[in-house]
C-alpha cells in the first residue's frame, strides 16, 4: 500500500501519480499522511481505488471524483467532492460550506456536520450526513437526494428543483418554493437502501424522517411570484 | 480575498511564544493575501501609561528625535521602542492627547496607527511572512494577537489600506470580504464628524464601530448593529484589550475557523493557518455561526 507523506511529497506528486492510475492498476489502496488543510487532496482522480487521507483535510477534497472511494479521517474544508461524478467520499469530521457541490453522482457520507450550502446545485449525487447542514443547503438543486439526520440552517431547498430532501430533525426555514411533502412506502424504501448505502443499516428508522421538495411554482415566470425570483 | 488569524492565549506559559505562533499562522495565509499585512500584539502594560504606535513613510525619520520632543512637550519620561518603519511610543496616561496632537502635527510622514494599554498595531506592503519578520513578530510576547493578509480589492495596494484598522484604545478590526455600502456609509460618518484616510471599505466599518461606541454601544453591541448597518460579505475579528471577538455576516460567504484546546483559542480563514499549533489534533475544530457575535476573553 502506498503511503505518502504530504510533509514530504509535494501534493502535486500525489494528485499526478493518482491520476496516472488506470484500471487494473497494481496499487489499489493510498494512505495519505499530514494533509494539513492543503487544497484539492485527491482531485480528479478516476480509478477504482481507495485513497484514505489522515487528518483535516482543505479545499476542493475529492473534487470530480470518479470512481474511487476516498476517505477523509478528520474534516474537510470548504467544497468537498465538488462536482463528483461517482465513487464514494467518507468524511469522518465535519465538512465545511458548499460540500457535494454540483455532483452527478456517487455518494458523499459525512459523520458529522456539514456548514452552509451542502448539496449547493447537486445534479445527482447523494450526500448523507449524520449530524446537521448549515443554511441555504440544497439550493438550486436538481437531482440527488440529501438525507439529513440532524437538523438544517435557514432557506433549506430554496428554488430547488427535482432533488429529494429527507430529514431527521427540524429544518429552520424552508426557502423558496420548497415544501414538505408525504412520505409514501416508495420513499421509505427508497431512504432505507441510502441509508444502508451509508453504513447506517438498522440504525435509523426510516419513519423519523420528513421529506422536502420543490412546490414546482418557480419553474416558469409568473407575476404572483415576482417577490421570490 | 483575505487571510486572517487570531490567537487568544489561555496559558500564561505560552505568551513568550505568541509572536512565532503567530507568525507561523500569518505565513500559511500568504497565498490569501499576498500584497500587505499587518498584526495587533497585546503584550504588556499598566495602567497609568499608553502605548502609541506610530509609522513613518520616511524610512530614515527619526524616532528618538520626536521621543525627546514629546518628553519636553509633556514633562515626563517617554519610552520609545523602534520596530523598522514602526515605533511605540510609551507615555504617560493622562499626556496621550498632548503626545497625539504633537505627533501629528510633526510631519505628514507620521500618522499614528493606534493607541492603548497592551495593543501595538504594524502594518506594511508586501509579502505577509517578510512584513511579519521585518517587524520581528516571532519575538513578541503577549496575551493574544490577530493578524491579517491582504488581497486588495477596494482600494489601493497601501500601507494605509493595511488592516488592522484602529476602532480605539485597545481596540481593532480587521476585515475578509468586501462591504457594498461603505461609500454611503462613509458619507453618513464624516456628517457625523468621523474622518477618513482612504477609500478603504474597512475604514469605513472601523470608522462605523467606532462612532458605536462612541453613542454608549459596548464593542459586541456594536458588532450586533453592524449585521443591519453594513451590507456586503465580511468575517470581522476585533481586537480587544482582553481577547478578541468574531462576527461573520449572515450569508458566510467568507470562511473561518476556530480551534480550541486547554491552552488557547485559535482563528483561521482556513484550517491551514491552525494546522501548525501546538496540540491541534485533539482541538476542538469547528465554524463559527454566521451572524452571531463571539467573544473569547481573559478575566
Amino acid at each position: 500500500m502506498p503511503t505518502i507523506d504530504l510533509e514530504v511529497t509535494p501534493l502535486r506528486e500525489l494528485n499526478e501519480m493518482l491520476h496516472k492510475l488506470s484500471e487494473g492498476s497494481n496499487d489499489t489502496h493510498f494512505r495519505v499522511l499530514n494533509p494539513r488543510g492543503r487544497h484539492a487532496i485527491a482531485a480528479g482522480v478516476d480509478a477504482p481505488v481507495t485513497v484514505e487521507i489522515d487528518g483535516n483535510a482543505g479545499y476542493y477534497c475529492a473534487g470530480m471524483n470518479q470512481q474511487a472511494n476516498i476517505v477523509v479521517n478528520g474534516s474537510a474544508g470548504v467544497g468537498l467532492a465538488e462536482n463528483m461524478m461517482s465513487g464514494r467520499v467518507h468524511v469522518k469530521g465535519d465538512a465545511s460550506a458548499s460540500a457535494g457541490a454540483t455532483g452527478c453522482g456517487g455518494l458523499i457520507v459525512i459523520d458529522g456536520n456539514a456548514s452552509s450550502r451542502c448539496f449547493i446545485s447537486a445534479r445527482g449525487i447523494d450526500v448523507v450526513v449524520k449530524g446537521s447542514v448549515g443554511h441555504m443547503s440544497a439550493f438550486m438543486a436538481q437531482a440527488g437526494r440529501l438525507v439529513v439526520l440532524g437538523d438544517t440552517g435557514d432557506a433549506l431547498g430554496d428554488s430547488i428543483y427535482e432533488a429529494r430532501l429527507f430529514v431527521r430533525g427540524e429544518p429552520k426555514s424552508l426557502g423558496a418554493d420548497c415544501i414538505e411533502k408525504p412520505v409514501r412506502d416508495e420513499h421509505k424504501c427508497e431512504l432505507g437502501k441510502l441509508l444502508e448505502d451509508a453504513g447506517l443499516a438498522g440504525d435509523v428508522d426510516v419513519s423519523e424522517f420528513r421529506r422536502y421538495g420543490s412546490a414546482r411554482k418557480l419553474y416558469n415566470f409568473h407575476m404572483d411570484n415576482l417577490e421570490a425570483y | 480575498m483575505c487571510g486572517i488569524v487570531g490567537l487568544f492565549l489561555k496559558s500564561k506559559e505560552l505568551e513568550p511564544q505568541l509572536g512565532s505562533m503567530m507568525l507561523g499562522m500569518l505565513a500559511t495565509m500568504c497565498d490569501r493575501g499576498p500584497d500587505s499585512a499587518g498584526f495587533a500584539v497585546y503584550g504588556a502594560g499598566d495602567q497609568g501609561h499608553v502605548k502609541i504606535t506610530v509609522r513613518a513613510t520616511n524610512p530614515d525619520f527619526d524616532f528618538a528625535e520626536l521621543a525627546t520632543q514629546i518628553s519636553d512637550e509633556i514633562c515626563a519620561p517617554v519610552e520609545v521602542a523602534v520596530r523598522d518603519t514602526h515605533a511605540v511610543f510609551t507615555v504617560p496616561a493622562k499626556s496621550e492627547r498632548a503626545a497625539r496632537d504633537l505627533i501629528e502635527a510633526t510631519s505628514d510622514d507620521v500618522k499614528v496607527v493606534g493607541a492603548g494599554k497592551r495593543m501595538e498595531i504594524y502594518k506594511e506592503v508586501g509579502r505577509p511572512d517578510s512584513v511579519g519578520m521585518r517587524f520581528h513578530l516571532e519575538q513578541m510576547a503577549g496575551s493574544h494577537g490577530i493578524a491579517h493578509t491582504r488581497m486588495a480589492t477596494e482600494s489601493a495596494v497601501t500601507t494605509n489600506g493595511a488592516h488592522p484598522f484602529s476602532t480605539g484604545r485597545d481596540q481593532c478590526l480587521v476585515h475578509n470580504g468586501s462591504l457594498s455600502n461603505h461609500n454611503s456609509l462613509r458619507r453618513e460618518l464624516e456628517r457625523k464628524g468621523l474622518k477618513f484616510e482612504t477609500e478603504n471599505d474597512t475604514e469605513v466599518a472601523a470608522g462605523y464601530l467606532t462612532w458605536r461606541i462612541s453613542e454608549g454601544d459596548s464593542l459586541g453591541q456594536a458588532l450586533e448593529h453592524s449585521l443591519s448597518d453594513l451590507d456586503g460579505f465580511y468575517t470581522f475579528v476585533v481586537g480587544t484589550e482582553d481577547g478578541f471577538g468574531v462576527l461573520r455576516d449572515p450569508i458566510a460567504c467568507k470562511p473561518a475557523v476556530m480551534a480550541e484546546t486547554d491552552d488557547y483559542v485559535a482563528f483561521g480563514s482556513e484550517y491551514r493557518a491552525l494546522a501548525g499549533l501546538p496540540g491541534i489534533e485533539n482541538a476542538r475544530v469547528w465554524e463559527p455561526t454566521p451572524a452571531t457575535v463571539y467573544f473569547w476573553e481573559r478575566h
